[in-house]
């Protein structure tokens, strides 16, 4: 009950600073945008290449777009968190009695939902290049993208509060996400790599993400590779928030 | 209203270095309704303690109670009882004065209605009616510092820690402060300060206790302290080198330390320290000493520069158990 007040508290206030600046929003969207647009065209003549998987090249390629935006629409957020920490604001929150998962579920929620936003607008942008997709299947890409966001954004704002600096920041996830972009098959999909390229990419769970969104975005709901999805980012995600709590419950500034 | 035992943190050191033992065993006893001034030079683990007493830390060792609950078995019931104002302020310079005073209350629990009719009720207290829609951004440092010391206050609590409250502040604003802090105490407050300022200190407590390097060398309000001193201080400045050496006078020693070596073996003379030039002694009776101290000068051909008679500071008490004053490290 309270840690539902205290995240509701929290998410509105995190809402507010986001709603005051909503540039940010589009700001963030116009990578994948720039994608779309100069990267989409090149994959049309690959369609019908062996190894490329059927269907419209716009529904193999968008699905892989909206993880990537789930990925990096997210994993910066710690450093608006690193700019808190040194306002003195956690501090001064850590010593009400606030619940510590509210600290982080309230900014975690609201990066979250700006992410779906995003990622509506992206759809939306893709219908015009060619992309065929059911109102069912946006919501269920949608929903497998709230455990994405809450993962990455947990992960983001748990690495802030034990760098404590930008700089180490930047240059952590930079490190990060670049392999996990990489190995996810949100580019081309590793239907064309070699062997030991996809055993690699197994170990990512952004590829049971791609692959999920992919075999919805084409209408096979009943796939597998959609429940294997969903079990592994939920349990992530719970991991991370997890991992992330007590990281806003011992920081010491 | 405060009560520790052996209080201790210890923090791993930088890199491959020794661990820094930040505070080293703590016993305090503070009572309710008073202010509690923390006493010591910048790195004296000041902010520590405080940090710990506001369950912002946890300790390495020892025990307490604050504001009548363990502080280990029950941070929340602390929580809830406490307020806590930081000293590198607390506020989102894109969030107003009010936004930020209404969320805090209800993080406390407080409901909508009653967290906007207490956030009002600060602002005007506060004199920041004026810019309490305004990003706490645009403030001025007396303003913002008046808003930290609000959002401390939003739910009322029966103890409050200010971390430096008056550092940086102009002495218009800081002369503010200790109004306000004033005030709380006579409303029925318990106030817990730190301060590194001799003057605040003695001003301001009710009580007061001295810590260096981790540790309480002195507890009491300002005047038992002094009082534990001595009776009073002769303060003496003496010339670098001597000038022209009289007929029979000492050999070519410097004066400050010809003249500690000549008052130092007085009767009346407790104790003698000497910074640079000058010498400070602790004697019983300044009326009687001061005259007896120019003989004594006099026969000997030392001719101070200059010389007060003082009755000892809160920087002599300190200079006392530690050796060191705390003027020139707080500079």
């Amino acid at each position: 009950m309270k840690l539902l007040s205290d995240t509701g508290l929290l998410f509105g206030r995190y809402l507010g600073l986001t709603l005051r600046n909503p540039v940010w929003l589009v700001v963030n969207v116009s990578q994948p945008l720039f994608f779309l647009v100069l990267f989409g065209p090149l994959l049309r003549p690959l369609a019908g290449t062996p190894g490329f998987p059927a269907g419209e090249p716009f529904n193999v390629f968008v699905p892989g777009l909206l993880v990537q935006l789930a990925l990096f629409g997210t994993a910066f957020a710690g450093f608006s968190l690193i700019g808190e920490v040194r306002h003195g604001v956690i501090e001064r929150m850590r010593v009400t009695p606030v619940s510590r998962m509210a600290l982080l579920l309230g900014r975690a929620l609201r990066d979250t939902l700006v992410l779906i936003v995003q990622a509506l607008i992206l759809v939306l942008c893709a219908v015009p290049f060619g992309l065929r997709v059911s109102p069912l299947g946006v919501a269920v890409v949608v929903g497998l993208l709230c455990p994405m966001g809450v993962l990455f954004a947990s992960l983001s704002y748990a690495l802030a509060l034990r760098l404590r600096s930008e700089d180490a920041l930047a240059a952590t996830l930079n490190t990060v996400t670049m392999p996990l972009l990489l190995l996810s098959g949100i580019l081309l999909p590793l239907s064309l790599a070699p062997a030991w390229l996809r055993a690699l990419a197994a170990a990512n769970p952004l590829s049971y993400a791609v692959a999920a969104a992919r075999a919805l975005f084409n209408e096979q709901l009943g796939d597998p590779s959609i429940p294997r999805a969903v079990a592994i980012l939920g349990l992530l995600a719970a991991a991370a928030l997890l991992m992330a709590a007590r990281e806003f419950r011992r920081a010491a500034a | 209203m405060i009560e520790t035992r052996g209080l201790r943190r210890v923090f791993p050191g930088a890199g491959r270095g020794e661990p820094v033992v930040a505070v080293a065993g703590v016993d305090l006893r503070v009572a309710g309704g008073e202010i509690f001034g923390f006493l010591g030079p910048n790195g004296a683990g000041k902010t520590t303690t405080l940090r710990m007493l506001a369950t912002l830390l946890p300790p390495g060792g020892g025990e307490a109670r604050v504001a009548g609950f363990d502080l280990r078995r029950e941070p929340q019931r602390v929580r809830e009882r406490i307020g806590y104002v930081a000293q590198g302020g607390s506020t989102d310079p894109q969030i107003s004065g009010r936004a930020e005073l209404v969320l805090q209350a209800r993080l406390y629990g407080l409901d909508r209605g009653t967290a906007g009719a207490r956030a009002a009720a600060l602002l005007d207290r506060f004199d920041l009616q004026g810019c309490a829609d305004r990003p706490c951004g645009t403030y001025s440092g007396g303003q913002r510092r008046r808003l930290d010391l609000a959002l401390g206050l939003v739910h009322a609590p029966r103890l409050v820690f200010l971390d430096e409250p008056t550092t940086g502040l102009d002495p218009q604003a800081r002369a503010r402060m200790w109004e306000e802090v004033r005030r709380l105490r006579d409303g029925g407050t318990t106030v817990f300060l730190t301060t590194h300022y001799l003057e605040e200190a003695d001003a301001l407590c009710d009580r007061l206790a001295i810590i260096d390097h981790g540790r309480i060398v002195a507890e009491g309000t300002a005047d038992a302290l002094k009082r534990r001193v001595a009776g009073d201080v002769v303060t003496l400045r003496l010339p670098e080198a001597q000038p022209a050496p009289a007929a029979g006078a000492l050999p070519a020693e410097d004066p400050p330390a010809a003249a500690a070596r000549l008052l130092g073996g007085q009767p009346f003379v407790r104790e003698i320290g000497r910074d640079g030039a000058t010498l400070r002694l602790y004697v019983d009776r300044g009326e009687t000493a001061l005259p007896a101290v120019l003989r004594l000068l006099d026969a000997a051909g030392l001719a101070p520069l200059a010389l007060a008679l003082n009755r000892p500071s809160l920087d002599d008490v300190f200079l006392h158990q530690t050796g060191r004053t705390l003027r020139e490290r707080a500079a």
